[in-house]
């Protein structure tokens, strides 16, 4: 047995898991129309490699990554690309982002995909492989898995985390409970990859199903299930690591300065499927529940429309008003089910106002700090919000707020209901766009600083030089001299002019650009026309 | 909207409300011992401060009701009627209360804004402008033979007329403490002292009781989670160790320790009063410091000032304190090596 | 009376030896003022404050000679702040000009470019690339958004300030509604 450590705070939220977890994964048919976003993962969007009208195959890749913190996305299914635009998708913002969607040709045929014998390659190739198949996170944060695999030194200890810590949400259990034999494939992966010296799985002990289920795949492999206690925000990152090591991953920093590597147990299970079959990351476990009349877990391709996923779930009840994707915590709320099964979606909940009661309105703060006592990170959201309330936002960073997890239990014990968080995000959006300005105005000063000098140094040039003619055409001037000069000057204006009627830089193009250029020559004449009637 | 989606705050009409029912108890004692007098106090100081919250609001044009029926205002006037004399005349109530609403809540940006804990500013204003109506509290009813009724205690506070035959000090005495620190005053023993009819086992004849019960409420909003341990038990530590330390060093002239804790305004000061979380210290080390401060320098007004308590005057120093407290006393967040000083 | 002098005295000898010592302690190793208002411009070189750029605006402050409120883009707050440095009081700038305007960068249109250099000359942060006679193009990370080249160019719509539009990256989260008070 090993002793768990703790952290400060956490709350007990209502778990509402019975509702869902008691039917086996069913497969979601792939869909007629799926719509694939290009920013499926934390970092840059992915740079599309196709257009509309192109014939893609099931796992074909569609966008590569842009950037160093970026990963691939890759075709659901075959069929053809139908349009290559911004388009809604589950985002806080309500914002639309590039997106491709795919009109399927129901044959789903797979492109040529082939897996990797990880135990031969290099490290850096199963890497490789990994983020050519487009392997993020998907216990909600979709970090890139290739980066975080990415480890130089020692490592102690590398988590899974199976703690499903948000009320609602029974993908991981079900996933665990029906797939542990590949789920400890996809460990052995990493186990290899990384060589820790211990391996655990921390699980929520209210999934004693899924505790049992790995416990048995994972004898004799060297990995540690563990469980541990039901306490909501256990599955958050750094918190599952103080519990099961006792170590904190440093402010700002990341698990492995602290020798620990922590990845999500459906991450690893695609892991496995794409080092072991080769297959990139286009489908995922999804719960759906609330107010649906079977709620369930379904295995479901990337893109597929919320809608369909509700249907399958029995459909949503006559009074939904709303959705959430994730859970009630720390989803993000949708106004309706018109969007699509992204990467980090591992949950859709039908909300209505009576499964899901509108917060009452705030009132001031009584600094009674329950949500001091409730912060799993310490922080005091009383003084922050007061801080922020000031937009005395230089108070709020001295005070922490950018080691928020935005875990939401202030928000959820706060007795005068003040939406702490949505306080916390928007002084976290505000601050790294002032460091962005910041940042700006440093470039911009040292640029302009830059320009000043040159232009200094060039006119300092342009002095000696000028001098120094000056000097040398006072000695050797002749008449002759100037005729010829005039003459050259003369030649020089007839040139200019021809040059002026027939442009250089026009040449050798399209006509297509050629007639195009011809219209902004029309344009800039008549507009030219346009100014000498007003003068 | 964003995250979270579900909420378990009940709001802050619900935390006041609670606190105000773990007070029922000892009101329950309270009139036992004393008289239903203290009921009419209650009645006029709710009543007086509801009214003047709700014109307070409008004139800073506030919605009038969710803050009126967050039920705050009422539980400031209950502390106050709670800790000045029960007999007292109306208009006594009245100022005091006024003054707690207008100047100590609502001048200070209303619920939440105010530095000093309202019903202690009440209590301590009346305290200097009234010292004579604010020191002298009715006999326990067991102790006396000029029995009052119910009507008659009414006529008096309302026109201060007593019933034929009678007079003030017939009814009124000090309190067990006053008592205690003039008989001090006139080289009596504390044990001496102790030994007249006011005194009970360990404290004053009818209040042990309602300590004991105010006690009991102030467990009851800690099991409820209104309220954490840290306050009380620092304010009644700081105090017992304080009266510990000068009644084991001479206990003719300083009474024992366990007598503080249940005389005056002690256990409704710690559980009650110094836990308004409003003016309180806000972090756990804070919350000590808090406490202790209050402790002790109750004792050193009680012992060494003119005034028989020193409650309300504790509370009221040491909320000045609470920022630069707070300020100190942040605790370490995680990921962090050590507290960092936040107050820079 | 004289053990109240000589309290009062070496009260007073002890503080100003805490002073002395708390001034030697936290000194503040002074950049030169003009180099802390310089500091708190937003750098667009856009010289709307009347001086041809942001470095001598803050010159012309920190010599007295310009008031704090002129600088357009840095908006009140950049005037607050350096009001409180100076030490003057500060009074918002009046009038329509002084709303500043929203966040732009400059776009050339490269069918209408004539490759004139105007710009770049025009340029005070040498965003633009381009040579004589070859189409000029606007580095959109590095422009300030001061405008400055949108007149020098000498040719009709070639240079458009392009507002710079909300997406999922750039997006901010929004102030939380907390209707308290009345709205009024
Ligand atoms: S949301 Fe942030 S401040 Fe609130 S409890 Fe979670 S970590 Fe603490
Ligand atoms: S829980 Fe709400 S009311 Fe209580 S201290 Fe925190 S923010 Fe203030």
């Amino acid at each position: 047995m090993r002793t768990l450590h703790t952290f400060h705070g956490g709350i007990h939220p209502p778990e509402h898991k019975s509702e869902s977890n008691g039917r086996p994964i069913a497969q979601a048919p792939v869909p007629r129309h799926l719509v694939v976003s290009l920013r499926q993962h934390m970092g840059a969007p992915a740079k599309p490699l196709v257009q509309p009208g192109d014939k893609v195959l099931k796992g074909q890749l569609i966008g590569e990554p842009a950037g160093f913190i970026s990963a691939a996305v890759h075709a659901p299914t075959s069929g053809t690309v139908t349009a290559v635009e911004p388009m809604t998708v589950p985002h806080s913002s309500g914002l639309p982002d590039l997106c491709v969607a795919i009109e399927a040709d129901g044959e789903d045929r797979w492109a040529e995909h082939s897996p990797i014998d990880y135990k031969s390659a290099s490290p850096q190739a199963v890497l490789d492989h990994i983020r050519d198949r487009g392997v993020v996170g998907l216990g909600g944060a979709v970090f890139p898995t290739h980066i975080k695999l990415q480890v130089n030194g020692k490592l102690e200890t590398l988590v899974i985390n199976a703690a499903e810590c948000e009320p609602w949400i029974t993908s991981d259990d079900l996933l665990m409970r029906e797939r542990a034999d590949e789920i400890v494939k996809g460990i052995e992966v990493l186990q290899h990859l990384l060589q820790p010296a211990e391996t655990l799985v921390g699980i929520e002990d209210n999934k004693p199903e899924a505790i049992a289920a790995m416990a048995r795949a994972a004898e004799g492999k060297g990995i540690d299930v563990v469980a541990v206690p039901t306490l909501y925000p256990t599955g958050g990152e750094k918190q599952l690591i103080k519990i099961l090591t006792g170590k904190e991953v440093p402010s700002g920093g990341r698990p492995y300065q602290i020798g620990v590597v922590c990845t999500n147990v459906a991450t690893v299970y695609s892991v496995h499927r794409a080092v072991n079959l080769g297959e990139p990351m286009i489908s995922r476990i999804v719960t759906v529940t609330g107010n649906v009349r079977q709620p369930g877990n379904f295995e479901a391709r990337i893109g597929t429309p919320v809608d369909e996923l509700l249907q399958l779930a029995g459909g949503a009840l006559p009074d939904t008003s709303r959705y959430i994707m994730g859970g009630p915590m720390m989803g993000t709320p949708l106004p309706n089910s018109g969007y699509h099964v992204q990467k980090a979606s591992n949950c859709f909940i039908a909300a209505s106002d009576s499964l899901f009661p509108p917060e009452p309105p705030a009132m001031p703060c009584t600094r009674c700090t329950h949500c001091a006592e409730a912060c799993p990170v310490n922080l005091r959201p009383y003084e922050l919000q007061w801080f922020i309330r000031g937009k005395n936002f230089d108070k709020a960073r001295a005070y922490n707020v950018f080691d928020c997890i935005e875990c939401g239990c202030c928000s959820y014990v706060c007795s005068s209901n003040i939406p702490l968080v949505q306080y916390f995000r928007y002084a976290k959006s505000e601050l790294m766009e002032r460091d962005r300005e910041k940042r700006a105005a440093e470039m911009a000063r040292q640029r302009s600083e830059m320009k000043q000098q040159r232009l200094e140094r060039e006119k300092a040039e342009k002095a000696a030089k000028h001098a120094a003619a000056a000097a040398a055409a006072a000695k050797s001037e002749t008449a002759e001299d100037k005729a010829a000069k005039q003459a050259a000057i003369a030649a020089a204006v007839e040139r200019a002019k021809a040059k002026k009627a027939e442009p250089q830089n026009t040449e050798n193009l399209s006509p297509a650009v050629q007639a195009e250029i011809a219209a902004v020559e029309e344009r800039r004449t008549k507009s030219g026309e346009a100014v000498n009637e007003e003068a | 909207m964003s995250s979270p989606h579900i909420f378990e705050g009940h709001g802050v009409g619900q935390t006041m409300f609670r606190v105000m029912a773990a007070l029922v108890p000892g009101i329950i004692v309270y009139v036992i011992a004393f008289g239903p007098s203290i009921l009419v106090s209650l009645a006029i100081a709710s009543i007086t401060a509801v009214a003047v919250e709700a014109l307070m609001l409008k004139i800073r044009d506030y919605p009038v009701k969710p803050f009126v029926f967050d039920g705050s205002v009422l539980l400031t006037a209950w502390l106050l009627a709670l800790s000045i004399p029960p007999m007292s005349p109306w208009w006594l109530i009245v100022t005091g209360t006024v003054i707690a609403v207008v100047f100590a809540k609502h001048l200070y940006g209303g619920l939440g804004n105010n530095l000093f804990n309202p019903a202690m500013v009440g209590f301590a204003a009346l305290m200097i402008s009234f010292p004579a109506y604010m020191t002298h509290w009715p006999a326990p009813m067991a102790l006396t033979s000029a029995h009052l009724g119910f009507a008659d205690q009414l006529s008096y506070m309302l026109t201060g007329s007593l019933p034929a035959g009678m007079d003030v000090d017939a009814i009124n005495m000090a309190t067990p403490l006053d008592t205690l620190k003039t008989q001090l005053h006139l080289h009596h023993t504390v044990s001496e002292v102790l030994r007249m009819p006011i005194y009970d086992v360990i404290g004053g004849k009818g209040t042990v009781w309602i300590a004991v019960m105010y006690l009991l409420g102030g467990i009851y909003l800690w099991r409820a989670r209104i309220i954490t341990l840290h306050i009380p038990l620092a304010f009644l530590g700081g105090l017992f160790l304080m009266a510990a330390f000068f009644y084991l060093k001479d206990a003719d002239h300083y009474v024992a320790p366990w007598f503080h804790l249940v005389t005056g305004g002690t256990m409704l000061g710690a559980f009650f009063i110094a836990t308004d979380p409003v003016t309180a210290a806000s972090t756990p080390k804070g919350k000590i410091i808090f406490g202790l401060g209050i402790g002790a320098l109750t004792y050193v007004v009680r012992v060494l000032g003119g005034y028989p308590d020193g409650v309300a005057f504790s509370v009221l120093i040491m909320n000045a304190f609470v920022p630069l407290i707070d300020a100190y006393t942040q605790p370490r967040v995680f990921g962090h090596v050590k507290q960092e000083e936040a107050s820079r | 009376m004289l053990t109240a002098i000589i309290v009062m005295a070496a009260i007073a000898l002890v503080l100003g030896a805490v002073l002395g010592y708390a001034s030697i302690k936290f000194k503040v190793e002074g950049n030169p003022l003009v180099e802390q208002i310089d500091a708190l411009l937003p750098q667009t070189q856009c010289g709307q404050c009347g001086y041809p750029g942001c470095k001598p605006y803050a010159e012309a402050v920190a010599s007295g000679e310009a008031a704090p409120n002129l600088c357009i883009p840095g908006g009140p707050g950049a005037g607050q702040a350096i009001a409180d440095l100076v030490g003057v009081p500060y009074e918002p700038l009046g009038g329509e000009a002084a709303e500043p305007a929203p966040k732009a960068v400059a776009a050339i249109d490269e069918k209408t470019c004539i490759g004139c250099t105007a710009c770049i000359k025009a340029c005070p942060v040498d965003a633009i690339i381009g040579a004589t006679k070859q189409v000029h193009t606007v580095i959109s990370a590095v422009c300030t958004g001061c405008g400055l080249c949108e007149p020098a160019c000498p040719v009709e719509e070639c240079i458009i300030m392009d507002p710079v539009k909300t997406d999922i990256g750039n997006w901010k989260w929004e102030y939380p509604t907390y209707e308290v008070k009345k709205v009024a």
